[in-house]
């Protein structure tokens, strides 16, 4: 990708309810980025001091399950933000990510754009609105895949005979 | 629709008058036309339809009590056959019987045979009231209007022969006049009568709606009808329409069944309905089916039955595992909202004919007219609270 | 199904009770897709026996398993519609109850009774001109496989052919093997998974989520969907929120069905016989019903 920083943020639609200047302060903390397929952004308890907008490619959130290996939860495609742990404490990755693919991101220096939210709070509110649906609507999506909808009759549970006292 | 023809426009030499000992004649003259009469008949307490041998099983003199959630013979003062309204059983009993074979097939003989088991008599429906006579063709439309027509029906309709008796004394759950069906028959009926026991004796005012009925009726011993006596039993007819028992104010009534869909009244219903599904099984119109495959010991004789079903049960809706309708509140919105509403969506007309036996055959006594103005209220209540500032 | 005879079942009912009675079609070959999913080819009942009328895609039979019962089940191919009558049908079922189980485990040769075609088809030659896009969920991808074949059929009359599959694991995922051949044909094809394995290289995530990517033109493109109807819900309603109006937006419904012609009243949702007026239906129609509990 080229162009600068500021350019390609104002190309993705994620950050399209800042303004022009928020924006332009933001791409301050941003540095373009690519990953080789396999490569790993963080681990899981790693410091959470970095997020990225996929511009391309794609990147897998996963979890190592004792006795179930390396778990992917769930895939992230281009125009999607890669990281909220950064946003509260204690600042920490709750999962892994793995590049699937060849990656091209612009990654952004965490505590910098935390200290710019603190100084100027509308900024801080104009990130939040763009982080906040997105987050909802994820947790939506994972809510619907709980209610295994493709599940077969048999593969879902109905009423249990009684209390179990365990 | 006022039920009544025009006394003066019904000339002398259509009705005649039959002497309820010219009933016999009548009886014969269907049955030596290969006719099995069904007939309204006294058995277990109540007023049945059933195959009548002979005109004294019908239920001369006897009467009935009805209310919601209750039904009891009574003894008249006269001998009137027909002077009762609706017991637990409609027409839809032989005409859509509970139980009927689709086909049957053999895997050895390479076979498959459609219809029912045995072919169907040819039945003449004696003392059919006006509410059911709509019933009947509301069936029609639903068994045989669509893009397929439903064998079992046709065969049982197409040879049917319609008797309807209009009514004089609606019970105390009638409301036809309400559904614009009753209490006098217009139309869909080969002979109509009226039934009059006073002093002029106990006969019938019988008019012919069809060839086939009129050349039934010619065989009949009867005579002319004066006009004195036809005014007399249009004017019985006209006088009962305004004697219903209950009223359906049907102003609106798939609109507001529509609107009503996540209304609180269905948990009251909820609390009183058992879904026990009496309803739908005295319902003249009810029609839901279900179908059973059964095998012989060895597998290769296989035939599949139809059964009558109800919307109450609770695997009625069954999908995926479970049932859509699992809750009494959503099974009793379903069927009332079919019955008056979505009935108009997918036939073409209301599915209810006022006949009142939903009411009589309740447990609870749930009132069908009295659950309609429970909507309606809070539908009012909730557009008054929307005008509030 | 052990113990089936060769012999051919001779038809001798009138011709007014066609709808009623099954013609008995043959089992030409079986496919086992996933775990509990088959997919059966039917080929016409011996003569002379005419075979049931031509199907439309989104359109369902009822097929018999002899001496069990009968279910619904949308066919999953174009079949053989020679001289406008089903010559051959294909059908992709899942194992969930005693019927599906006995037609799961029909082998070649064997009879199963057909009634049909009913229903509503999704009527794809209406996109004509425009981009189909086509999302399903589960085994919904089922019925959506006509419409992918039919549009590849005559390819140059539709825009972007764009297929959104969600499998619950890879290893429910249906068709595998074709979406491959879709793609080098010209169909977009993405799929995800609601839950991955380790073999897994995929997309892990909720249907919904191959959406947006998909980069779609809202005012150019109608939607097919399928699948449980929660996710149909879902779909339609992130399909409309891109612009795409809920009039071009079309579901296949599922309800109980004792006959499939409109006479036993099992099949409705409110004013609708999901037989008779669907089980294809735009979402402008259906979306008010499928939002009212237990309706």
């Amino acid at each position: 990708m080229t162009g600068t920083v500021a350019a390609r943020l104002s190309a993705q639609p994620f950050f399209a309810v800042l303004t022009e200047a928020e924006r332009g302060a933001l791409a301050e903390d941003g540095t373009a980025v690519t990953f080789a397929a396999g490569e790993r952004p963080f681990d899981e308890g790693g410091v959470a001091d970095m997020f990225w907008l996929i511009e391309q490619g794609g990147v897998a959130l996963d979890m190592r399950v004792p006795g179930r290996g390396d778990q992917i939860v769930e895939t992230l495609g281009p125009g999607t933000v890669l990281g909220w742990s950064w946003l509260h404490p204690p600042y920490r990755w709750h999962f892994g990510a793995v590049a699937r693919l060849a990656t091209e991101a612009i990654a952004f220096d965490a505590a910098s754009v935390r200290r710019r939210c603190d100084a100027d709070p509308a900024f801080g509110y104009a990130m939040l609105r763009a982080f906040t649906p997105v987050i909802t609507e994820r947790l939506q999506a994972t809510r619907l895949r709980l209610l295994d909808l493709y599940a077969a009759p048999s593969q879902v549970r109905r009423v249990s005979i009684g209390p179990v006292n365990v | 629709m006022h039920p009544s023809e025009d006394p003066a426009g019904q000339s002398s030499d259509q009705a005649v008058i039959v002497d309820a000992d010219g009933l016999p004649a009548l009886f014969e003259a269907l049955r030596s036309r290969g006719y099995t009469v069904v007939g309204p008949t006294v058995r277990g307490g109540a007023i049945v339809v059933a195959e009548l041998a002979s005109v004294a099983e019908l239920p001369f003199g006897w009467g009935v009590d009805t209310e919601a959630g209750r039904y009891r013979l009574r003894k008249r003062s006269d001998t009137a056959a027909f002077g009762h309204s609706a017991g637990p059983q409609s027409w839809k009993s032989v005409l859509h019987p509970a139980r009927a074979r689709l086909w049957s097939a053999d895997r050895v003989t390479g076979t498959v045979e459609a219809g029912e088991a045995a072919e169907p008599p040819r039945y003449a429906l004696l003392g059919v009231r006006p509410c059911d006579v709509r019933a009947i063709g509301i069936l029609d439309q639903v068994l045989t209007g669509g893009r397929h027509a439903d064998p079992v029906y046709r065969g049982r309709r197409d040879g049917a022969f319609v008797i309807a008796v209009e009514c004089t004394e609606p019970g105390a759950t009638c409301f036809c006049t309400s559904m614009g069906c009753g209490p006098g028959a217009e139309s869909g009926f080969d002979l109509a009568m009226t039934e009059l026991t006073d002093a002029g004796g106990h006969r019938f005012v019988a008019r012919a709606g069809t060839a086939a009925g009129a050349e039934v009726l010619a065989d009949v011993p009867s005579r002319a009808a004066d006009e004195a006596t036809i005014r007399y039993a249009v004017t019985a007819v006209d006088e009962a329409a305004e004697r219903m028992g209950r009223t359906m104010p049907v102003q609106g009534l798939p609109q507001l069944l529509a609107d009503s869909r996540d209304s609180p009244h269905w948990d009251d219903v909820a609390s009183r309905c058992l879904t026990c599904g009496n309803c739908t099984m005295v319902c003249p119109t009810c029609f839901c089916t279900t179908t059973e495959d059964v095998t012989d010991l060895t597998g290769d004789h296989a035939e599949r039955w139809r059964l009558w079903d109800s919307c109450f049960a609770l695997d009625f809706s069954y999908l995926h595992g479970g049932s859509v309708r699992t809750s009494g509140q959503s099974r009793y919105r379903q069927w009332i909202t079919h019955k008056l509403g979505t009935w108009h969506d997918q036939f073409g007309s209301s599915g209810c004919v006022g006949c009142g036996r939903c009411i009589a055959w309740c447990p609870t006594g749930i009132d069908i007219t009295q659950e309609v103005s429970a909507l309606a209220s809070l539908q009012d209540v909730a557009a008054t609270d929307e005008d509030k500032p | 199904m052990t113990g089936q005879r060769t012999a051919a079942p001779a038809l001798t009912e009138s011709t007014s009770g066609t709808a009623a009675v099954p013609r008995f079609y043959r089992v030409a070959s079986r496919r086992e897709d996933t775990a509990d999913t088959v997919t059966l080819e039917l080929t016409e009942p011996a003569c002379p026996f005419e075979p049931v009328p031509a199907f439309a895609p989104g359109q369902f039979a009822m097929l018999t398993a002899f001496g069990i019962g009968e279910v619904p089940i949308s066919v999953s191919g174009l079949g053989d519609n020679g001289g406008g009558r089903a010559r051959r049908l294909e059908h992709t079922l899942r194992a969930v109850g005693a019927v599906t189980r006995a037609l799961h485990a029909a082998q070649p040769g064997s009879l199963i009774g057909v009634r049909g075609p009913f229903g509503t088809s999704w009527d794809v030659a209406s996109a004509a001109g425009r981009d189909i896009v086509i999302v399903a969920g589960g085994i919904g991808l089922a019925p959506l496989r006509p419409v992918v074949l039919t549009a590849l059929a005559d390819r140059s009359r539709y825009g972007r052919i764009v297929l959104l599959a969600g499998a619950r694991t890879p290893g429910d995922l249906l068709y595998a093997g074709e979406l491959e051949r879709w793609r080098r044909d010209g169909v977009e094809v993405a799929v995800t998974v609601d839950r991955a394995d380790t073999g897994w290289s995929g997309q892990v995530g909720l249907v919904t989520a191959l959406i947006e990517p998909a980069g779609l033109a809202p005012d150019n493109s109608v939607a097919f969907v399928c699948g449980p109807d929660v996710m149909m819900r879902f779909t339609a309603d992130a399909l409309a929120a891109r612009g795409i109006p809920v009039s071009r937006i079309r579901v296949s419904l599922e309800r109980n069905m004792r006959c499939g012609v409109g006479w036993c009243g099992h099949c409705q949702l409110g004013p609708l016989l999901v037989c008779r007026d669907g089980p294809v239906v735009g979402y402008d129609r259906a979306a008010a019903l499928m939002r009212v509990r237990e309706l």
